[in-house]
């Protein structure tokens, strides 16, 4: 069975940051709740009519952010009829995406609201140690840095299979921070070259520092309601036309091919089947891009591009601005924000360009947008295709 | 100035035997009964067939580097004068990937696919196993 226009999502909604932190020291609380009403206003929908609620969350561990959708349906007073804590990484919102359009297809809830937030730069936390305990135990006494070094290992082999260069990698830096020069919201807007990007200091092998996203802060979230209640927003509905997702390990070490992210590449497939529409039907792309190498490697599973040529496909800035195929149009993990799992910022900036909000940077007439999370080291995928009437 | 010990692995029901193998200089691996093919990390039942005919072997200790990385940052303080280290995915001969450290070379010389062994180090009083070039 089929979730394409069973929902639609009509109303979206983040924070500002300054140097990539929330303004005025608010709590991670405070700013989904920020989030989340910007998004209910967005679509002109009442609080009171949230009988969905999606989240996933890396705050408050370990404590109450190990229950994370009743805690913040507490601190907002939603009490939901449908509750949904799937926490796969960064790709968690693009699953509950597809999982809200289900449930509200089956009946179970009308109109959902997908949050996160993170207040990780301001409480200046980083991701933290993996215990040594369970599948901890045969990586952390290793010291592989954390999440950095699973991804250069996969750019390693993706080098050695295919002849990809760093110069590559870096090219999706420069496009990327291109399009964060045409966002008055990102965080990094100075000028780039290819030269920064490779004189910018080595973290691990063969990622440099701007090979990486950023660490800031962030909220973000998403009203997504029936075919039938879409009828009566303020925002005109933005359709799920296909979803799809897949993980196939957690443990770099168990990942079955590291120049090959087959998550993304069953997660591609299920959502393009299920839109029925083809690669040449996409106006925008929003992918995860938590390191440079996450982008060239979802490209080529995406199927936009065959294994092993996703660094020609973006050679010679092809996604930047102004190029043939415009891709993470904030400017990305890389240079808008990064808060410790970026996944709803995508699904929020492809809805913003299907309506046309996007001031200087909107991709004219763009109707389809496809929009995919990655989560964990490579490990998790889920792809969305949306679209407007 | 807090002094900070190496992480090491906590053994459990999956993995005792193996980390006991490598404190007796011993690589121990599972090998599936039914389905012939060896396993890594060690489990109740094969990933590939779910039988629960699960033997352990001793692998050879030989394999290649199938990805690596030189760490510039420590991800743990207690690995700061270590930096920069190598850690990388060993493909061993029997068809397994482990992550580890290669040791006692030059981090500039390993490339992805050069030949390693194993060879046993201690770590905060347990023995973890780690590889050379060969």
């Amino acid at each position: 069975m089929s979730i394409k226009r069973a929902a639609a999502i009509v109303g979206v909604g983040d924070v500002e940051l300054e140097n990539g932190k929330v303004i005025g020291n608010k709590s991670v609380f405070q700013i989904q709740a920020m989030a989340a009403k910007r998004a209910l206003d967005d679509a002109g929908i009442k609080k009171e009519e949230v009988d969905g609620l999606f989240t996933a969350g890396l705050w408050g561990l370990p404590g109450v952010g190990q229950f994370p959708s009743a805690v913040i349906g507490e601190y907002l007073g939603i009490q939901p009829r449908y509750s949904d804590s799937t926490q796969i990484g960064g790709s968690s919102f693009e699953a509950h995406v597809g999982h809200a359009a289900a449930a509200i297809q089956s009946g179970l809830c009308e109109v959902a609201l997908i949050l996160y937030g993170s207040t990780q730069a301001s409480d200046s936390v980083r991701l933290p140690v993996k215990p040594t305990t369970l599948t901890g135990q045969y990586e952390t006494p290793f010291g592989l840095p954390n999440p950095v070094g699973a991804y250069a290992m996969a750019a390693h082999r993706h080098m050695h299979q295919y002849g990809t260069k760093q110069e590559h990698l870096a090219e999706i830096a420069v496009a990327t921070r291109k399009w964060a020069q045409l966002n008055p919201e990102a965080t990094k807007r100075e000028p780039l070259s290819i030269d920064d990007v490779l004189n910018s200091k080595m973290i691990s092998d063969p990622l440099h520092l701007l090979d990486c996203c950023l660490v800031t802060d962030g909220a973000g979230a998403i009203v997504l309601v029936s075919a039938e209640r879409a009828k009566d927003c303020r925002k005109k509905p933005i359709w799920i036309l296909g979803q799809g997702e897949s993980h196939s390990h957690w443990s770099i070490h168990a990942m079955p091919d590291l120049a090959t992210v087959t998550s993304a590449q069953k997660s591609g497939k299920a959502a393009f089947e299920m839109a029925g529409v083809t690669h040449d039907d996409i106006d925008v792309v929003e992918i995860y891009d938590s390191f440079t190498i996450t982008v060239l490697l979802t490209l080529e599973a995406l199927g936009f591009c065959k294994p092993g040529e996703g660094g020609d496909f973006v050679a010679n800035q092809r996604t930047a601005p102004g190029g043939v195929f415009p891709l993470n149009t904030n400017g990305g993990g890389l240079s808008y924000a990064h808060p410790g799992m970026y996944g709803i910022f995508l699904l929020i900036e492809a809805v913003r360009q299907l309506r046309g909000e996007c001031a200087e940077r909107q991709v004219e007439g763009a109707k389809i947008a496809l929009v995919n999370g990655i989560g964990g080291s490579l490990s998790t995928s889920s792809t969305c295709i949306l679209g407007r009437d | 100035m807090t002094e900070y010990k190496k992480p090491i692995p906590t053994p459990d029901g999956d993995s005792k035997t193996f980390w006991d193998g490598c404190s007796e200089g011993k690589l121990l691996i599972q090998k599936c009964n039914d389905c012939k093919n060896h396993i890594f990390y060690p489990r109740e039942v094969c990933p590939h067939c779910m039988s629960d005919q699960l033997n352990w072997v001793e692998a050879s200790g030989k394999g290649k580097v199938y990805s690596y990385t030189i760490a510039r940052r420590a991800a743990h303080p207690s690995l700061i004068e270590d930096v920069p280290y190598i850690v990388a995915l060993i493909e061993l001969d029997e068809g397994v990937r482990l992550m580890s450290n290669i040791i006692n070379c030059d981090v500039e010389e390993v490339r992805c696919d050069m030949d390693v062994k194993v060879i046993f180090q201690k770590q905060e009083g347990m023995v973890l196993p780690k590889f050379e070039l060969v």
